[in-house]
């Protein structure tokens, strides 16, 4: 049968699939969703990203106190001092285990007068409120990872499209580079480029994003390898419809389900690596509320002031915490073999 | 079987040169002279151009690739710039470190996770099974150095004075020098040796002194459990849903049919199948652990492969940066190399596909 022997009929169906394609993704994702809000991992995942995302937005607002704002001076307090929080029930009439609950956390340490000035985390070497910098730090973290990522992302996707589709010599030498590069560990790799480029938070976000850029090509290329062998898409080729409009039309929207897994799960080792490119004095400077930077300035201190190598610590957890759970649960939604 | 292993084998050769041409070039993008790093004060013109010719540095680029290729091949990895010791040296003398933590850290890995996991999965939406995925979930989430500090605070600070007290350091108590075992033995010395003499537990054993042993055991609990974490979080999670997909299959009905006891079913019949998973995210840690020495060792002092590597990049000492990277990208295809082997070894499948 020749082209012009097939009724219009016919090519319009041919059209079909990917139109219905379309409409079953919308329906994919909108299930993904509603999916991911009933697993209970993935909503915790979710609670505290919709927590960190309100502490960022609206950091100035909710601090007491500015980013680089030291209060030694002005409040007459010692650097590093232990965290200040008032616990006061002064309020409540007449209940007796609440007075000796705040007997018992004044006696301990665990709160302090209302005549002293609040600071929930206590304050850093330089004298400034640790709980304003911790928040203030949201801003940075989500951001660095969320930018690594995309970079990542986008530059691993079109290396990925390109060596799938185009294939041959071309797929061979970008896959080989791709695994010469996984050959080093992550954090190495990472370490060499932001010394290459000069420390700081830019170079290292670029650096964190460099390092993944293989796993994101690798991710595309094998949904590539597999699409273009569907039928739908020898139905394109046979309708004469270019190269460019099969890749970004047909390939691309089929490789988003793995890409958008593994890049919340990226998001999580991104933060993790930003992280410890700050610890190791790379990433951030000094005055930059960076939580891995906090918590590597102190470090040496943490035998006597715990709390400031504590609270850095614990967000920086959290955030990676919350992005693995995200993701997990992503996979599970989205994964065709578990059907709902 | 030898055709798949040749063919894996032979598949590793460019990979193998792409590093060696990506470690060269880690090494000369670094900024910096590394005349200046190495001289310091001492750096002029004259003292720069003695230093330059002496290592080489004023040759074409594509001379100086050579060379390295060439020496790399003869065993010769240079001199560091810095240290002034041969680059081979400084592996003998660092490699056994990481290399001794490294292992301890993917033993309890495996002693722990692999357990934690089939526990999990034969009990599912237990209360086991609920807090081993909250406990991994937390585990691959939390920084290595944020463990490797709180595991100090804990147990050289607030333990410090109860048994359960361990040391915040990971090298040996200071004043504790060992005797290497070759010459407790008799032997002379060699690279090899050294090596081996370099593994403290090792040494201890092979000289029998029980306390230099307990003393390196007890240093190196705290830096183990730290580096080990992120992959007894991964082998717990991975072992539980291996097994859960294993225990669904047909042959695990029949043995449940035939009136097997659960626990002869699971050791004996399912287990087996679901631990072809766990090999290779054995063989994927231990790319995560060598990143992760870096940390470990730069919080508990210890001078292993990543605390020089550090050094070495951002101190510009070219050959030992060329050298350790070389070293740590072989061991890392190396083992990726043996994964496969191993998994095609207990799967049959990937051997013919």
């Amino acid at each position: 049968m020749t082209f012009e022997e097939i009724p219009l009929s016919e090519i319009q169906a041919a059209e079909a699939p990917a139109t219905e394609r379309e409409h079953r993704e919308r329906g994919l994702w909108r299930d993904a969703f509603r999916d991911l809000r009933r697993k209970r991992s993935a909503a915790v995942g979710l609670a505290i990203l919709a927590v960190l995302v309100l502490l960022a937005v609206f950091a100035p607002i909710i601090a007491p106190y500015g980013e680089r704002e030291v209060l030694i001076e002005s409040e007459g307090l010692r650097p590093r001092a232990e965290p200040c929080i008032h616990v006061n029930v002064d309020w409540i009439p007449n209940v007796p285990v609440l007075e000796q609950l705040e007997n018992f956390l004044h006696a301990n340490g665990f709160s302090c007068p209302s005549s002293e000035p609040q600071h929930l985390m206590g304050l850093d070497g330089n004298g400034r409120d640790v709980f304003s910098r911790i928040l203030y730090g949201a801003r940075i973290s989500l951001l660095a990872g969320a930018v690594a990522v995309s970079f990542a992302v986008v530059v691993g996707t079109a290396l990925g499209l390109a060596a799938g589709y185009v294939g041959g010599r071309f797929d061979n030498v970008v896959m080989r580079a791709m695994d010469v590069f996984l050959a080093f560990p992550a954090l190495l790799l990472a370490i060499a480029i932001v010394t290459a480029r000069g420390p700081g938070l830019f170079n290292a976000i670029i650096a964190v994003s460099i390092v993944t850029i293989p796993v994101y090509a690798r991710v595309v290329r094998s949904r590539v390898l597999s699409v273009r062998e569907q039928d739908f898409v020898a139905a394109d080729r046979a309708l004469g419809v270019s190269n460019a409009r099969i890749v970004l039309h047909r390939v691309l929207p089929n490789s988003l389900t793995p890409l958008v897994v593994q890049a919340t799960l990226g998001i999580a080792t991104a933060v993790l690596e930003l992280a410890a490119l700050s610890f190791v004095g790379l990433g951030g400077d000094p005055d930059q509320a960076e939580w891995g930077r906090m918590l590597a300035l102190e470090r040496n201190q943490l035998f006597t002031s715990p709390h400031l190598v504590f609270y850095p610590g614990v967000m920086i957890m959290l955030n990676v915490l919350a992005f693995n759970l995200i993701g997990d649960g992503l996979r599970d939604a989205l994964d065709p073999r578990l059907n709902r | 079987m030898l055709r798949f292993i040749v063919r894996r084998l032979l598949s590793s050769i460019p990979v193998l040169f792409g590093i060696l041409v990506v470690t060269f070039v880690i090494a000369r993008v670094i900024p910096g002279d590394p005349c200046q790093a190495a001289l310091q004060e001492r750096a002029n013109p004259t003292a720069c151009a003695q230093f330059n010719e002496r290592y080489g540095f004023d040759d074409p680029i594509l001379v100086q690739l050579g060379t390295y290729v060439g020496d790399v091949f003869t065993g010769d990895l240079g001199e560091s710039v810095r240290l002034r010791r041969p680059v081979t040296d400084l592996l003998t003398e660092r490699l056994p470190v990481t290399l001794q933590l490294s292992a301890a850290a993917l033993l309890i890995a495996v002693v722990v996770g692999v357990p934690l996991g089939v526990l999990a999965g034969s009990r599912r939406n237990s209360k086991t099974d609920v807090a081993t995925i909250v406990g991994a979930n937390v585990g691959v989430s939390i920084p290595v150095f944020v463990l490797g500090l709180i595991l100090q605070y804990v147990f050289a600070r607030e333990l410090n004075d109860t048994p359960l007290g361990l040391p915040a350091s990971g090298q040996l108590t200071a004043g504790t020098i060992p005797e290497p075992f070759y010459e407790a033995w008799g032997l002379r010395e060699n690279t090899v040796l050294e090596f081996l003499a370099n593994i403290d537990l090792l040494n201890a054993v092979l000289i029998w002194r029980w306390d230099i042993f307990v003393d390196a055991l007890q240093h190196l609990i705290l830096p183990a459990v730290a580096l080990a974490t992120i992959p007894m979080a991964v082998i717990a999670r991975m072992t539980r849903s291996s097994l859960l997909d294993v225990l669904g299959l047909d042959y695990v009905r029949t043995a449940r049919a035939k009136g097997l006891r659960e626990r002869v079913v699971i050791v004996r019949h399912a287990l087996r199948n679901s631990l072809l998973p766990v090999v290779t995210v054995m063989g994927l840690s231990l790319g995560t652990l060598i990143g992760g020495a870096i940390l470990t060792e730069t919080i508990f002092n210890l001078t292993g492969v990543g605390k020089t590597l550090f050094d070495a990049i951002t101190g510009r000492d070219y050959f030992v940066v060329q050298g350790f990277t070389l070293a740590v990208a072989v061991a890392f295809v190396l083992i990726n190399l043996v994964t496969d082997i191993v998994y095609a070894y207990l799967d049959p499948e990937v051997r013919v596909g």
